[in-house]
């Protein structure tokens, strides 16, 4: 991608129809999210008869009376503890291998590459009660360490095959070169390929925050406890308790995916980069 | 580009020689092997792989989770999910799933990525805004649209009211609340296949289309004829995500129905969840996880032929 590629793809719609159905589909998909920012800013009553518009008069207790307790911000605590344990154990764990198999050639490497590669193939929900019993067995349940260390397993397979194919575009001459004058592999490892392939390790650590940071299933097994709940079990429990105040639930949803939206802003770069990178190389 | 290789070597040379005075390597490439791939075999192992013969292995017992397994019922377990009825609504919610998501969602992003193309004003709002609800965590989409559908608050009940119908409960009604979740589904993820189109578009050479235009053809022979087949890579791997996302989809369904009112908008995973994990059934769950191992891994396998008879 030099410049923004041109793709002129020949649609002969006039402009207007064009616009037409864009604005169209972007209100389709902007309406349910706006109500909903709006919606914790009104009173029952008024989201009754007027769930579209703006407020009659602004309510900012719903969102302050959720700021102001520890409880929102315990969630986000909880599911920010868990996503960043996550993201350095999977890179860590996975540049080491992913390392080794770009450059390190031995009997058998083949087959374990894709051996954990296998992961990529089925979600967790297929292993979710073995998996229940093996943390039970290893004394984690209702702790952090349950939630992330199988999370770090099953994001092992993406990690590693996006990382060994950027690592194997470092030229093999650059690695002999090294080698030949007395570099070990570990010190090429920390002080070549690391540095060079700063976007993607970037493209990858977001990838896998974001999938912890939306995870429901395996945190919804593995906790009971609502002090340690991330954020998803945290607001499937206040909207249990609060389930005939949608004023207060939608303030608590706009609330918690506010932190996702600027995260998305920020990274998006990244984000965009790591969806097609792992499309187009699959 | 030769000679910026000889001298990226050359200066790389030049750092590394300096080391070699200082420290020996010790570092072969056994050791290399030894030192960097237990991490990743390790959690794989004991997390991923053997969970997953667990599975295969409980799915034989009648098992609480207490002790050990010991009832051994050979394949009862996957006898009584074949006969029951809410284990075929699931998987029957799954293949509609998989036909929507082909038939419609992928049509409408193809569409947008194809509106949004020769950068006209406003293509990366548009873009954007249509990615938003793909960036949204599922449960956080869930009860978004369990507002929308709700029959006293609702926007779709207002909506209704204003042209004159009875506010309906969506999710409460057996006949529809398995499309009110498709609609979702649609909504939450055509984002995210429209990127996987746009960036299919833009490794399409342009020239292509300046000679398609110069030979006379129309738009829509453009279309069929040079961007349709130019992407079929793309097509291909939106088409697996999309088989493989709905064969999946749990998060979604939780916050709307769970899977209810009476069983209709289970999908395997929530009847997995809800007559596996909260019964504790841990036999009778892993069978449901076994049969869904082995669908997505056949599916995995079936998409890879075609992928390397293609592309």
């Amino acid at each position: 991608m030099t410049e923004r590629a041109r793709y002129d793809t020949a649609v002969t719609l006039s402009p207007v129809l064009r616009y037409a159905i864009l604005f169209l589909v972007a209100g389709l998909v902007l309406v349910p999210l706006l109500a909903t920012a709006l919606g914790g800013f009104k009173s029952l009553g008024d989201l009754r008869v007027n769930p579209f518009g703006l407020p009659a008069q602004w309510e900012w207790d719903n969102y302050w009376s959720i700021v102001a307790g520890p409880r929102y911000w315990q969630l986000l605590w909880n599911s920010l503890v868990i996503a960043v344990l996550t993201v350095v154990l999977t890179l860590a764990a996975s540049a080491m291998a992913a390392f080794v198999f770009a450059h390190v050639h031995f009997f058998g490497s083949t087959f374990l590459l894709r051996y954990l590669l296998l992961g990529l193939m089925f979600p967790a929900a297929a292993a979710i009660l073995p998996l229940f019993i093996k943390i039970r067995d290893l004394g984690l349940l209702d702790t952090y360490w349950g939630v992330v260390l199988p999370q770090v397993a099953f994001g092992l397979g993406m990690s590693i095959l996006l990382l060994r194919n950027f690592f194997r575009q470092i030229p093999a001459e650059l690695l002999d070169a090294a080698l030949i004058d007395g570099c070990g592999y570990i010190r090429f490892f920390r002080h070549v390929t690391l540095p060079l392939s700063r976007p993607i390790i970037a493209t990858v650590g977001v990838i896998v925050f974001v999938h912890s940071w939306n995870n429901y299933l395996l945190p919804l097994v593995v906790l009971n406890r609502d002090s340690i709940y991330p954020w998803p079990l945290g607001i499937m429990a206040y909207q249990g308790e609060y389930s005939t105040d949608w004023q207060l639930v939608l303030a608590f949803v706009t609330l918690t995916i506010l932190p996702a939206i600027v995260m998305f802003v920020v990274a998006q770069k990244y984000l965009v980069a790591g969806l097609t990178a792992g499309a187009v190389k699959g | 580009m030769g000679a910026g290789m000889a001298g990226a070597i050359a200066s790389v040379r030049a750092r590394f020689s300096s080391w070699r005075r200082s420290t020996r390597p010790m570092d072969s490439r056994l050791a290399v092997a030894l030192l960097f791939l237990p991490p990743a075999l390790f959690l794989f192992t004991l997390f991923v792989a053997l969970p997953m013969g667990e599975a295969a292995w409980y799915s034989f017992y009648n098992w609480n989770g207490y002790g050990t397994p010991e009832t051994f019922v050979g394949l009862k377990n996957y006898a009584l999910l074949v006969q029951n009825r809410a284990f075929r609504i699931a998987l029957c919610n799954n293949l509609l799933i998989i036909a929507v998501s082909l038939a419609i969602q992928l049509p409408l992003a193809l569409a947008m990525a194809i509106l949004l193309a020769d950068r006209i004003r406003g293509a990366v709002a548009f873009r954007m805004i249509f990615f938003v609800p793909y960036v949204l965590a599922e449960v956080a989409a869930g009860l978004i649209w369990r507002f929308v559908y709700d029959g006293d608050y609702g926007l779709l009940a207002k909506a209704a009211a204003a042209l004159g119908f009875a506010a309906p409960y969506v999710l409460a009604d057996r006949d529809l609340a398995m499309y009110a979740i498709l609609i979702v589904v649609v909504w939450k993820y055509f984002g995210f296949h429209m990127m996987l189109y746009i960036a299919g578009l833009e490794q399409i050479d342009p020239n292509l289309y300046e000679a398609a235009h110069i030979d006379g053809a129309t738009g829509r022979q453009i279309l069929a004829r040079v961007t349709l087949p130019l992407l079929g890579p793309t097509i291909r791997l939106s088409v697996f995500f999309a088989v493989l996302g709905s064969i999946q989809l749990f998060d979604l369904i939780m916050p709307l129905t769970k899977g209810g009112p009476s069983d209709s908008t289970q999908t395997m995973v929530t009847y997995l969840y809800s007559y596996g994990v909260t019964r504790m059934r841990i036999g009778f769950g892993s069978a449901v996880g076994v049969i869904l191992f082995v669908i997505c891994v056949a599916f995995a396998f079936g998409y890879n032929r075609i992928r390397t008879r293609y592309d």
